[in-house]
């Protein structure tokens, strides 16, 4: 078995134990594969499966940073932007020579951190609430992007750089076939899982976004823990934005919508806005579930627009819904 | 209403009051300066100015509306998709027909009412996230605008495009307009029981609620005064264009857009202090950047650049000094 199979073994334990504690977006996703099963069996099968897995993989990423951020009370609204900066500028820097691919990759990490950091710093420092904070740093970072661009998309990605989007492992041993990003998913997954649930800075992220003042008066480095939520999500940004460029491309809008089907996939997975409670498993749940209401939304031959409608139903019914279980839960 | 809470909207009030002269004067010595500086003195002119708040008209009667949900303590980010239904809405059931100007314009004004109350209810009575409730209503009706419309819709008529077009002297009625609503909602706020319960509301919802105050119908109010500032932006926006696109509102960003001048205007995101002056000093700022821009030659992406740091740096400017751990 390998270490992928390992994590994600493990993960579906945690799932399982998550379930009884009524997280609604496992048994939303669970529906809604069937759902799609019936339609195109396919998907049951390995390479269906994986390949789909494939397809949800930049949004579980980008949503499970998100959750850092919704956890400690926050909104990260530039992830969609600091994800097409990140195609772009990758794009660009390559300059189609696959030797330069190891070092853009780590400058694009690097751009991320800055982000991520500065991000952090005027919602902690400067006090603007991050709502605005990250909305400003949408419209700087798109900015950036199309001003570096010079507002349309230039050069190409080389193979080397797209194999984490689009390369398949053949062949493996008890699943047949295993995506590149599927293994960067779980990877992503597990280490996110193991900051938020079995670190101290997972649990002081919590005590953070539950109470912030008192946390503080506990003496919690409280602005410590909210920059590094941001960081987090950025970093989480660029990995999807690198994902993202290996399957479908450079192309100037490649991460709109991230920002807003992020902050929805963890609301979907039982996370809290403004704080306090969230699961990276619930999250990833929740991710899945809209990767896989898209997918179905498709089947059914509804028009892009619509999804977008179907969307904004899902998105009411599910924060009601996280309501309404929260009173029930006491 | 007691002296006392008459009293304390005033005060309210007139924290924003201050703020508010600050930044138009200094937002159009900005915009002299880069005038002076650039060679184009012909701007510095009565001429000028009027420019700078006719192209802010748009922007600022949805920010005018904005400004009342978040007072509430709500917040309200359907806004821009709003106005494209509005302007598609309009212009396609007018179909350059004279006749069908007011019917048209009203029934425009009724769907954004009902927008409105949908909104107020989602966060009143199914308690949803106000950020979460308008998001998802704005991306519900972008989807069946987006599904029924791919480009503009019909037309207006000649008549109509006096909205955007007429003056009165050289004062276009689109300015007046807005500063008379402005006027209008200023003096709500300040003098009326409503306004003193806005305040009321956003300030201490729990509090508000206690004292009596019908809090869940203040809040669905001051979203139906906000669906409405975003659907008249719509049918100022046909009569401009000639008739309504789909993409009019998401292009013009007129939500992440109104929230920003909102809070540069001095009014707290947390809701129950600020004022409608404030946020058109907010506009005319903006305005002003653009203008400023414009006449320096700033690159349209870097621009982009430009704004988002100043909306931050705005705020900041106000956040900086509150006490709190902020968010």
């Amino acid at each position: 078995m390998t270490v992928a199979a390992k994590h994600t073994k493990a993960l579906s334990a945690r799932g399982v134990a998550v379930i009884g504690r009524l997280n609604a977006s496992y048994l939303a996703f669970l529906a809604l594969l069937i759902v799609i099963a019936c339609i195109t069996p396919s998907i049951l099968e390995p390479a269906g499966f994986m390949n789909f897995l494939r397809r949800g993989a930049p949004l579980a990423v980008v949503a499970s940073g998100q959750l850092f951020v919704i956890v400690v009370g926050g909104f990260d609204l530039s992830v969609g932007s600091l994800i097409t900066l990140t195609v772009m500028g990758s794009a660009l820097l390559i300059n189609n020579d696959p030797g330069k691919t190891w070092w853009v990759i780590a400058t694009m990490y690097g751009i991320g951190l800055l982000a991520g950091l500065i991000n952090g710093l005027v919602v902690t420092y400067l006090k603007v609430p991050s709502i605005i904070a990250t909305l400003g740093a949408l419209l700087s970072i798109k900015g950036l992007a199309l001003a570096w661009s010079g507002g349309s998309p230039q050069g190409y990605l080389p193979d080397n750089f797209r194999q984490f989007g689009r390369l398949t492992l053949h062949d493996v041993p008890g699943l047949g076939v295993l995506p590149l990003a599927v293994i960067v998913l779980v990877v992503v997954v597990a280490v996110f899982t193991w900051l938020l649930h079995r670190t101290n800075f997972g649990r002081l992220a919590l005590v953070v976004g539950d109470n912030a003042a008192a946390a503080a008066l506990a003496g919690v480095p409280v602005r410590q823990i909210r920059i590094l939520a941001f960081v987090l999500s950025a970093l989480s940004a660029v990995t999807a934005g690198i994902l993202l460029g290996g399957f479908s491309g450079v192309s100037t809008d490649a991460g709109d919508g991230f920002e807003l089907q992020s902050i929805a996939a963890a609301v979907l997975g039982g996370a809290k806005l403004l704080g306090g409670r969230g699961s990276v498993p619930g999250v990833v749940s929740g991710a899945l579930s809209l990767t896989a209401l898209f997918t179905l939304l498709n089947l059914l031959g509804l028009p892009k627009p619509l999804r977008d409608a179907v969307q904004g139903l899902i998105l009411i019914a599910a924060a009601a819904y996280s309501v309404r279980r929260q009173e029930w839960s006491g | 209403m007691t002296d006392v809470a008459v009293a304390a909207v005033r005060r309210r009030s007139r924290e924003s009051m201050t703020v508010a002269p600050l930044l138009i004067v200094s937002s159009l010595l900005a915009y002299c300066a880069a005038a002076a500086a650039t060679g184009q003195a012909a701007q510095i002119s009565v001429d000028g100015f009027i420019g700078v708040l006719q192209r802010s008209v748009a922007l600022g009667i949805v920010a005018l509306g904005q400004t009342m949900a978040i007072l509430v303590g709500s917040i309200d980010l359907s806004v821009a998709m709003l106005v494209s239904v509005a302007a598609v809405m309009a212009s396609w059931w007018m179909q350059g027909d004279p006749r069908m100007m007011l019917p048209a314009s009203m029934l425009v004004l009724v769907l954004a009412t009902a927008v409105g109350i949908a909104n107020g209810l989602l966060v009143t009575k199914l308690r949803v996230n106000a950020l979460i409730a308008t998001l998802a209503m704005g991306l519900i009706l972008q989807g069946i605008l987006s599904a029924s419309f791919n480009n503009f819709a019909g037309s207006v008529p000649v008549d109509f495009q006096v909205i955007a077009y007429g003056t009165i002297g050289k004062l276009p009625f689109s300015v007046l307009f807005m500063l008379v609503l402005t006027g209008i909602l200023g003096l709500i706020l300040s003098r009326t029981r409503f306004g003193a319960h806005v305040y009321a509301t956003g300030g201490n919802l729990e509090g508000a609620r206690l004292a009596g105050i019908k809090t869940e119908r203040i809040i669905i109010a001051a979203h139906v005064l906000s669906s409405l500032g975003a659907a008249i932006t719509g049918l100022y926006l046909a009569s401009r264009l000639r008739s309504g696109a789909p993409w009019v509102g998401r292009d013009g960003v007129y939500d992440l857009e109104s929230i920003a001048v909102v809070v540069i205007g001095g009014t707290m995101l947390a809701g129950g202090r600020g004022g409608v002056w404030g946020t058109i000093a907010g506009v005319i700022l903006f305005g002003s950047l653009d203008a400023i821009f414009t006449m320096i030659g700033v690159d349209a992406f870097l621009k982009q650049v430009l704004r988002g740091v100043i909306v931050v740096a705005a705020v900041a400017a106000y956040a900086f000094r509150s006490k709190g751990q902020g968010a």
